[in-house]
């Protein structure tokens, strides 16, 4: 439908033509920066992204166009996931962002050492990170799925600090094979399958031997990540987090 | 809270399909008239606004994109453009919206070769003088004027004449050409100064392309020649479809692959079907007081060389 769920500023236009952008697309347009494509650009774009995120690994935008592309199956998925439990739901009807806007860093700083919100903020000061640069959907077609590839998206940086990942090419590795089991999205398998290609021998043997079982066998045994409405858990420590969604102490 | 920024907008939203002339008037007032950007219809001040967004954005990857998105064609109808041209050396261009430097590059490169081979067909006649007729040559020469081209690259956007200098350094262009800030809506140059003017794929999107028709008329001295490289209409119904599909599905997605840029590609193509046909771009040129107004399809009709003589 036509709401108007204000999830991102519109790409590269001041707002004052988002009413013309949804003049011409007329009711299309389900979302600001909402890009409706037909099937043929979406398998198109869908092979180009994939290439060029292999090409540059720095164009993390084609990450992200790959992964709303080719989500049709996953995020469905994910969303009846959240409507059938009751914290996960509550998140579909409250939209929560993770935005520095947002976020009362001072507070979270001011939290004790081990909880999340203290292991979250040290992790983005670790990694020089932030988690507004995440970018917004413009793929999806449509909007409340749009907002959990938004949400998955959000929540990577606190995938990092659960599974005490860094942001090297070994850390995000890990963390997306973590998410291919959790969401199945194609994306995910993919970068899961293909970023190891891009690691030394002897981290590929960390990987392989220690690093890879434990993960899966955390995706496997976790609930569902989005399920979490981690903004009302910051104080909660982050072990006692991990063992309530069922990821295994790191090795 | 863009609402209570700006009442006008909100009231603008909420019209129906009717109310729009009016509500665009009112607009109109302010900011200039009606005019498109692509499909969108906005005001002139606008469009101008949203163009110069769109030409920063794409500034770093044009050329990128213009050989992906032509699959290199776009240097093949550069070409054909200068050959048409036919500069001979001493010849004073200017070439609008020339941006990254494309046709520039060619006419230095074209009255270089000119002259070499001028100078080469001197030496062969030379060899046949004697020494008397040497000596006098070289008096000659004194008296000769270098005669050299140049080229004047002007552009409305300061990103895209970054790019073409940044490019022309990097190929070792130097002598002869120099980059100019200008809209070509009005011109920063005096009267009856150029021997050629020329604007590749940057007519379309001129705001007022009639006074940027005059401007050309006006800069050109007499017996100067107009030359327009720009994408036109193909007749043809099947190959019209064909294109259509390759320009609409195919075109923004290698804008967003390529450039991380979508809508400035949409827009490219939306663009292109908005600027005038053949017949009507030269009923427009001959309004701005060109004679002898012709054009030539390339690529049935994707491509067109409007060109036209003040007389």
């Amino acid at each position: 439908g036509r709401a108007r769920v204000s999830l991102s500023e519109p790409h590269g236009w001041d707002r004052g033509s988002e009413e013309e952008e949804e003049e011409r697309e007329g009711c299309f347009q389900l979302y600001p920066g909402h890009i409706p494509t037909s099937p043929l650009q979406k398998a198109l774009l869908a092979a180009g992204s994939a290439f060029m995120a292999l090409a540059d690994p720095y164009r993390h935008d084609m990450v992200a166009v790959l992964g709303e592309t080719t989500g049709c199956l996953a995020l469905p998925n994910l969303r009846d996931k959240m409507k059938h439990h009751p914290e996960g739901y509550r998140i579909l009807q409250e939209r929560p962002r993770i935005r520095l806007s947002t976020l009362d860093l001072a507070r979270l700083q001011g939290l004790p050492d081990g909880s999340l919100g203290r292991e979250y903020v040290r992790f983005l000061e670790d990694n020089k990170v932030s988690p507004d640069t995440r970018m917004p959907p413009k793929f999806v077609d449509d909007e409340e799925l749009a907002y959990v590839i938004q949400r998955y998206r959000e929540v990577h940086d606190l995938m990092h600090t659960l599974l005490g990942m860094p942001t090297n090419m070994l850390g995000e590795v890990v963390v997306k094979w973590f998410e291919a089991i959790q969401t199945g999205l194609p994306m995910c398998v993919l970068g899961a399958a293909f970023g190891p290609v891009r690691l030394s021998a002897r981290k590929l043997q960390v990987l392989a031997t220690e690093l890879l079982p434990w993960a899966i066998r955390s995706g496997r045994n976790a609930s569902c990540i989005l399920n979490f409405y981690y903004e009302q858990r910051w104080e909660q420590p982050v072990q006692s987090l991990r063992e309530e969604i069922g990821i295994f102490p790191p090795p | 809270a863009a609402a209570a920024l700006c009442p006008c907008r909100l009231l603008f939203a909420r019209c129906g399909g009717a109310l729009r002339p009016l509500c665009g008037s009112v607009r109109g007032l302010a900011a200039g008239q009606d005019t498109h950007f692509g499909f969108q219809t906005v005001t002139e001040a606008e469009r101008r606004e949203k163009i110069y967004q769109v030409f920063e954005n794409v500034a770093k990857k044009y050329d990128v994109m213009n050989d992906s998105m032509s699959l290199g064609i776009h240097r093949v109808w550069k070409d054909i453009l200068m050959h048409k041209m036919n500069p001979s050396p001493g010849t004073l261009l200017l070439d609008v919206a020339g941006g990254t430097g494309d046709i520039a590059f060619r006419f230095l490169n074209y009255v270089r070769s000119v002259r070499e081979r001028q100078l080469q067909q001197k030496l062969k006649h030379h060899q046949s003088l004697s020494w008397q007729e040497i000596s006098e040559s070289y008096k000659e020469d004194k008296s000769e004027s270098p005669g050299d081209s140049q080229v004047v690259v002007c552009d409305i956007n300061k990103e895209m004449l970054k790019v073409g200098k940044q490019k022309a350094q990097h190929l070792g262009y130097s002598k002869g050409l120099s980059w100019v800030l200008g809209n070509a809506e009005e011109l920063p140059f005096d009267d009856d100064m150029f021997d050629v003017y020329t604007i590749a794929f940057g007519i379309r999107n001129v705001t007022r392309i009639d006074l940027a028709l005059q401007e050309a008329y006006r800069v050109l001295k007499p017996g100067g020649r107009f030359l327009c490289l720009e994408f036109s209409h193909v007749s043809n119904p099947v190959l019209s479809r064909l294109y259509d599909l390759y320009s609409f599905q195919v075109i923004p997605v290698l804008g967003e692959v390529i450039a991380g840029d979508w809508k400035s590609y949409q827009y490219l193509v939306e663009s292109i079907r908005r600027f005038p046909p053949q017949e009507e771009f030269k009923a427009m040129i001959e309004d701005a007081g060109f004679l002898k107004v012709d054009y030539q399809n390339l690529n049935f009709g994707i491509v067109a060389i409007h060109s036209g003589f003040k007389l």
